[in-house]
C-alpha cells in the first residue's frame, strides 16, 4: 500500500546518484536488495515505479530485485537459521526469543547506466 | 558504467525517526507506538489505558487516521492532550511516517509529559515497516479477527514488543480458540509478552498497565 511512497524514495536516491557531467544519461538497471520479510509488494513497486519514472533518466529501467533471506539467532541456544516461513519458534531449543539478522533490507544497491 | 550506491531507501524516514528519538529522550517522554488493523478496539483500549494510567503517569495522544477527527474527540475525553493528525492531506497515506509524528509532537508540551502514545493508522502492513522514533511498539489483536492473523502478517508482530488480545469478553459467541492465538503470536515472536483484555469490560488491564508503567519508570 505504501509502494508508491518507496518507489519515490528510490528515485530520488538513484537519480541523485547519477553524476552530474554525464550527458543525456539513461539508467538501464537498478539493483535493489529486499529483504523477505520488508512489507513490499514487487509487482506493485515495479507498476509504480513505471508511472513515476516517465520523461526522467529512470524511463524504462529495469528493476534487478535480489531478494534477501531472513535469518534469525536465538537468543537463548545462539543457533541460528533461515526462517522459511511465519513460524520463527528456535527449531533446536523450542524456546527463546530471535535476533534478525537479516530479511528487512530496503536498499538500493547500484545503478547501471547506458553507455551510449 | 555501474555506478556503487549502497543506500536504503527508507533513509530519510529513519533519520528523522532518530532524530524523533533523541528529542523525546531530551525531555525524558517514553513514546509508545500503536498499532492494530482497523477496528481492534485500540481507541476505547488507549482510552482505558489513559484513565488507569493518569495522573500518576502524564499520557499525551498523538492519533493518527485517514480522514475525521472521532478519535481524537474520544480520547480527548480523558482529559489528556490529544494532536489528530489526518494522512488525507498526504495522499491517503496507510502509515504515520516521522516527519508527520515531528509536526504534531511540536504541538504538545512534552515537558509536561511522561508518556506519549501514538495510535498509528488501523492497518496491519505499512505501520510496521515505519519507524517513527519510538521506543517501543504495541500491537493490539481482536479475537473477532481469528486466531491465523499473526501467522499472516509476520512482521507486525515480529516487530511489536507486545501484544493485547482484545475482546476477550465476545469469547463465548465465537469459534475461536484463545490459546492458539496467543500461540501463534509467540510462534512469530517468541516470548513477546501478550495481555488478554476486554476494552468493553475492563478485564485483564492489570498486566498490561504494569508492562507500561514498568517501561515509562523504567
Amino acid at each position: 500500500m505504501h509502494e508508491m511512497g518507496i518507489a519515490q524514495q528510490m528515485v530520488n536516491i538513484a537519480l541523485e546518484s547519477i553524476p552530474r557531467d554525464i550527458v543525456n544519461p539513461r539508467v538501464e538497471n537498478l539493483n535493489l536488495r529486499i529483504g523477505k520479510l520488508a512489507a513490499v509488494v514487487e509487482d506493485s513497486l515495479k507498476f509504480c515505479f513505471e508511472i513515476i519514472t516517465k520523461g526522467t533518466p529512470l524511463d524504462g529501467a529495469t528493476l534487478l530485485i535480489e531478494s534477501v533471506p531472513v535469518k534469525v539467532r536465538c537468543r537463548a541456544c545462539f543457533h541460528g537459521w533461515e526462517v522459511e516461513g511465519p513460524v520463527f519458534t528456535c527449531p533446536a531449543c523450542k524456546d527463546g526469543a530471535v535476533d534478525i539478522l537479516s530479511g528487512r533490507e530496503l536498499e538500493i544497491s547500484s545503478i547501471e547506466l547506458a553507455d551510449d | 558504467m555501474e555506478i556503487n550506491i549502497q543506500r536504503k531507501v527508507l533513509e530519510a524516514n529513519e533519520t528523522q525517526a532518530d532524530r524523533n528519538r533523541k528529542y523525546f529522550s531530551e525531555r525524558k517522554v517514553f513514546v509508545l507506538n500503536m498499532m492494530s488493523s482497523p477496528g481492534s478496539g485500540k481507541t476505547e483500549t488507549l482510552s482505558i489505558t489513559i484513565k488507569r494510567l493518569m495522573p500518576h503517569i502524564r499520557v499525551g495522544i498523538i492519533v493518527g487516521d485517514i480522514c475525521t477527527r472521532n478519535d481524537a474527540d474520544r480520547l480527548g475525553a480523558t482529559g489528556a492532550p490529544v494532536v489528530q493528525i489526518n494522512t488525507d492531506q498526504f495522499g491517503g497515506d496507510c502509515h504515520l511516517a516521522a516527519h508527520l509524528i515531528d509536526r504534531a509532537a511540536r504541538e504538545m508540551d512534552l515537558d509536561s509529559l511522561d508518556l506519549l502514545i501514538v495510535e498509528n493508522i488501523g492497518n496491519l502492513v505499512c505501520p510496521a515497516e515505519f519507524d517513527i522514533g519510538e521506543n517501543a511498539k504495541a500491537v493490539v489483536l481482536s479475537v473477532t479477527e481469528g486466531e491465523d492473523k499473526p501467522l499472516k502478517y509476520p512482521l507486525m508482530f515480529q516487530v511489536a514488543d507486545v501484544a493485547l488480545l482484545n475482546k476477550i469478553d465476545l469469547l463465548p459467541y465465537l469459534d475461536v480458540d484463545l490459546n492458539l492465538a496467543v500461540d501463534n503470536i509467540q510462534k512469530v515472536h517468541p516470548k513477546i509478552p501478550v495481555f488478554k483484555i476486554s476494552a468493553k469490560t475492563q478485564e485483564g488491564f492489570e498486566g498490561w498497565i504494569g508492562w507500561l508503567k514498568g517501561c515509562v519508570n523504567g
